[in-house]
């Protein structure tokens, strides 16, 4: 590019900017009172929209000028509803599991009176001397933010605010060098592709800026299908531009005038969310024909996935959106040779794509600088189940299992041991403690028998049963399985079967043995990823948690209590209360009666053991027993009635 | 009823065939129809996937195929209230298929079905992304977090209430003309 359109373009985008600081300015309003609200999934179902009305109800009634701003997912799903308050002579504050009450009462105390109401408070998001700030929670300090930055800070519905706080200034400075040398930057900063595989992004791309055929496309893969990990969509949710504009810098790099974002269906939001700020870029002509005054032209669209677990995988992606079953094929040739429509196709996942603006604007050396040697950059997870603090956590690569489960996200509640982490869904594996040293990267999580997959985390204590939880993530990917290979196909059928019936307790002598073997040969037997890790869950059970399995077997008892045919309930006569209902009404299927004299027994025939009336026993009672196996339950008769 | 389920029917073929015409002869364009019958009507019914068929030159074998692969499409009609039952990986340890047990077992339908007045339908969803509050059902677009056993019973009495309110009005304002 020479000297005078480099400063043609550099100057249409500082125009923009202008334009996104004036603006950002203005919707801040006169009064400069802000009120960020977490209206992402997680805020939703846990109330935000009636919180957002109960503030405006007290606002207008208190004559109080300040500006709602609908912000996407903060990560912090356990807090929600999140708000932050912006008032001028105090730091942002940031307010936990707010409710309508504590809406009208912040409003009131704090925005009418000056009081930020500490008991309310979680931190405040700025070094102060009068409130201590969030990063004293290890939550907040020990996380690295590159990809998250400005989830829930900004409103993903409005391009300015993105551009107001630096985006796509990576763009433009993208687009004022070479391809080649943006290529250089992602090499150089060593980024591996955060779908899961860890291929370096760098060499994809120059395998396909390399090829010559023309019509090449990128694909930004936001096809999320393991039933745990939901960062990608909060991404697309919270600050969909990143994304974008880590689409737009791929496309220059490789020489793609055409790019698809590959979104499930069942995110309707993202969807939408995507959409619009697609629009939105192209009017601002960051999309479309001339980006910025140069002769770079590229065409996003959305295509929706329909929820096909395997549509995950790049050939069977590619598939999809030609309009045929999403099975996958072999390789190669490689999707980087011949992708979509025979032409040369990059695929990178959202986290990927989203980790490149980043890149390109501090340079590839800063990336290293974050992580461990070989896994450079940060990793998300969603760390959910048995866990206090339960959201998405992005930190550096090479933090420990250990300090992610127990500092970061709060360990175990209820005073419950820990007893394994599943990692990356059902593709990965279950780590147990003697495991939580373990550094987070691709390398050796591998090595320790899960993978870095999705970024699903699921922490389990101890009354999870491993057995249990393979059997679920079986169920999971045999539904999955596209069947076009015949091992993946019929082989995890046999897994879940004979899972299926260990749980049951009918479980047989030689049915670890048989496990292991048709595990290893599904492993080989299969062309993709599904099939090469679909028996992961079963294999890393089996080798930590042999003991359960035999429990199950043998001595048809589950240790976890969990398994329910291999349960039962009952309850402690000696400790029932004469004349006390509290059971009854939970009871679900009406298996609860009165024994003779006025203390209640649960019918096993009846019995679902959904566990209600344990929780609806009164805790000075405490009555209500769960045993496996269920043979220990003492029999009760039901009397004969009248 | 029967008739007005007929004309219904008539009326949706119809407009499908409209707005087939709006779409190239291309193969990419299979998924896209697909969902967009299904967005409008929410369920693709067999002689639709027919007419789809025809309308790009493909088998309706291929058609067929192609639809049920994917977990987005349903074939059946689903009720006016569709509940939804979350089966993640988060919802499954804290104990989701017993939600899914209760709503079966309350309405008397498995999951996938539909109840026979056509009110409700569950089905069984993985990880809808509300992880933290498991175990999750959805009905209709209220999420709702923290299910318990003893909370579908309360989900579906409040349905039924505000049916019979609606039923008690319209007789009332009926009586009072």
């Amino acid at each position: 590019m020479n000297h005078k359109s480099k400063e043609k373009l550099l100057e249409a985008f500082a125009s923009i900017k202008t334009e996104a600081e004036k603006r950002f300015e203005k919707i801040k309003g006169d009064s400069n009172q802000n009120i960020f609200i977490g209206m992402a999934t997680c805020g939703l179902a846990s109330g935000a929209i009636e919180v957002k009305r109960a503030f405006e109800e007290a606002l207008a009634e208190q004559k109080i000028n300040a500006h709602m701003i609908s912000v996407g997912c903060f990560g912090h799903c356990y807090a929600e509803p999140l708000v932050i308050i912006d008032k001028p002579g105090f730091p942002p504050i940031l307010y936990h599991n707010v409710t309508p009450g504590k809406a009208n009462l912040l409003v009131k105390a704090f925005l009418r009176d000056d009081d930020p109401v500490f008991e309310h408070v979680l931190g405040a998001m700025e070094e102060n001397e009068l409130i201590p700030t969030v990063m004293e929670f290890p939550r907040f300090s020990q996380e690295k933010r590159v990809v998250m930055a400005k989830c829930g800070l900004i409103d993903p519905e409005d391009i300015y605010q993105y551009i107001a706080q630096g985006g796509y200034s990576a763009l433009a400075k993208a687009l004022a060098v070479d391809p080649e040398q943006v290529i250089f930057e992602v090499l150089e900063s060593g980024l591996r592709g955060r779908g899961g595989a860890g291929f370096l992004t760098g060499k994809k791309w120059q395998f396909v800026q390399d090829a010559e055929e023309k019509g090449k496309v990128v694909i930004c893969n936001a096809d999320e299908g393991d039933p745990g990990a939901y960062m990608d969509r909060a991404i697309l949710e919270s600050n969909p531009h990143q994304v974008i504009e880590g689409v737009a810098i791929c496309a220059y790099a490789v020489g793609a005038k055409r790019a698809i974002v590959y979104v499930r269906a069942e995110y309707p939001l993202a969807v939408k969310i995507v959409q619009k700020a697609i629009e939105q870029a192209r009017e601002l002509r960051l999309l479309g024909k001339g980006i910025l005054g140069t002769d770079f032209d590229l065409d996003i669209r959305v295509f929706q996935g329909s929820g096909a677990f395997v549509c995950g995988e790049e050939t069977a992606l590619i598939q999809s959106i030609q309009g045929q079953r999403g099975m996958p094929q072999p390789r190669p040739p490689y999707p980087a040779q011949t992708g979509l429509w025979g032409k040369p196709t990059v695929i990178n996942n959202v986290k990927t794509l989203a980790s490149v603006p980043p890149i390109v604007e501090k340079g590839g050396k800063w990336l290293k600088e974050i992580g461990t040697k070989k896994s450079p950059g940060t990793a998300i997870f969603s760390v959910v189940g048995d866990t206090v603090h339960a959201g998405l956590v992005e930190i550096p690569m090479g933090v420990t299992l250990r300090s992610l489960v127990f500092d970061i996200c709060g360990g175990v509640p209820n005073q419950k041991k820990f007893k394994a982490v599943q990692i990356g869904g059902p593709s990965g594996g279950c780590l147990p403690e003697q495991f939580l040293d373990t550094p987070i990267d691709f390398d050796s999580l591998t090595e320790a028998g899960a993978m870095m997959g999705s970024g699903g985390m699921v922490v389990m204590d101890e009354n999870t049963c491993m057995i249990d939880v393979a059997r679920y993530f079986l169920d999971f990917t045999q539904h999955e399985s596209c069947g076009k290979c015949t091992f993946c196909r019929i082989g995890t059928k046999h897994l879940l079967d004979t899972l299926e019936r260990i749980t049951k307790g009918e479980g047989r002598d030689g049915d670890i043995e048989l496990l292991e073997g048709l595990s290893i040969d599904i492993k080989e037997g299969s062309l993709c990823g599904l099939g090469k890790t679909a028996p992961n869950p079963v294999l890393t059970t089996i080798e930590y948690f042999r003991d359960e399995y035999e429990a199950h077997i043998q001595e048809k008892r589950c240790p976890a209590m969990m398994c329910r045919a291999l349960t039962a309930y009952y309850i402690d006569l000696d400790k029932c209360a004469r004349g006390c209902d509290a059971c009854v009404g939970s009871c679900p299927t009406e298996s609860i009666f009165t024994t003779r004299d006025r203390k209640k027994a649960i019918d096993q025939t009846l019995c679902v053991k959904c566990g209600e009336c344990m929780t609806a026993c009164p805790s000075e009672y405490d009555a209500v027993r769960k045993v496996s196996p269920p043979e220990l339950a003492p029999k009760i008769e039901r009397p004969e009635e009248g | 009823m029967n008739l007005s389920a007929e004309t219904e029917e008539k009326v949706m073929f119809d407009d499908i065939a409209s707005m087939l015409r709006t779409f190239e002869e291309k193969r990419e364009n299979l998924m896209p129809i697909l969902q967009e019958i299904q967005e409008k009507y929410r369920y693709l019914a067999p002689p639709a996937l027919e007419m789809v068929a025809k309308r790009l030159g493909l088998s309706s074998c291929d058609v067929y195929g192609v639809a049920t692969f994917y977990n987005q499409f349903r074939f059946n009609p689903p009720g006016k209230h569709q509940i939804k039952v979350c089966l993640g990986t988060a919802c499954h340890v804290r104990g989701g298929d017993i939600i899914l047990e209760n709503f079966e077992r309350k309405l008397e339908i498995q999951a996938g079905q539909t109840t026979p007045d056509r009110e409700f339908s569950i089905d069984r969803v993985a990880c809808v992304g509300c992880c933290a509050l498991a175990p999750v059902a959805i009905v209709d677009d209220t999420v709702y977090g923290h299910m318990a056993p003893s909370k579908v019973e309360g989900v579906i009495l409040g349905f039924e209430i505000e049916k019979e309110r609606k039923e008690r009005e319209k007789q009332d304002s009926e009586s009072q003309e």
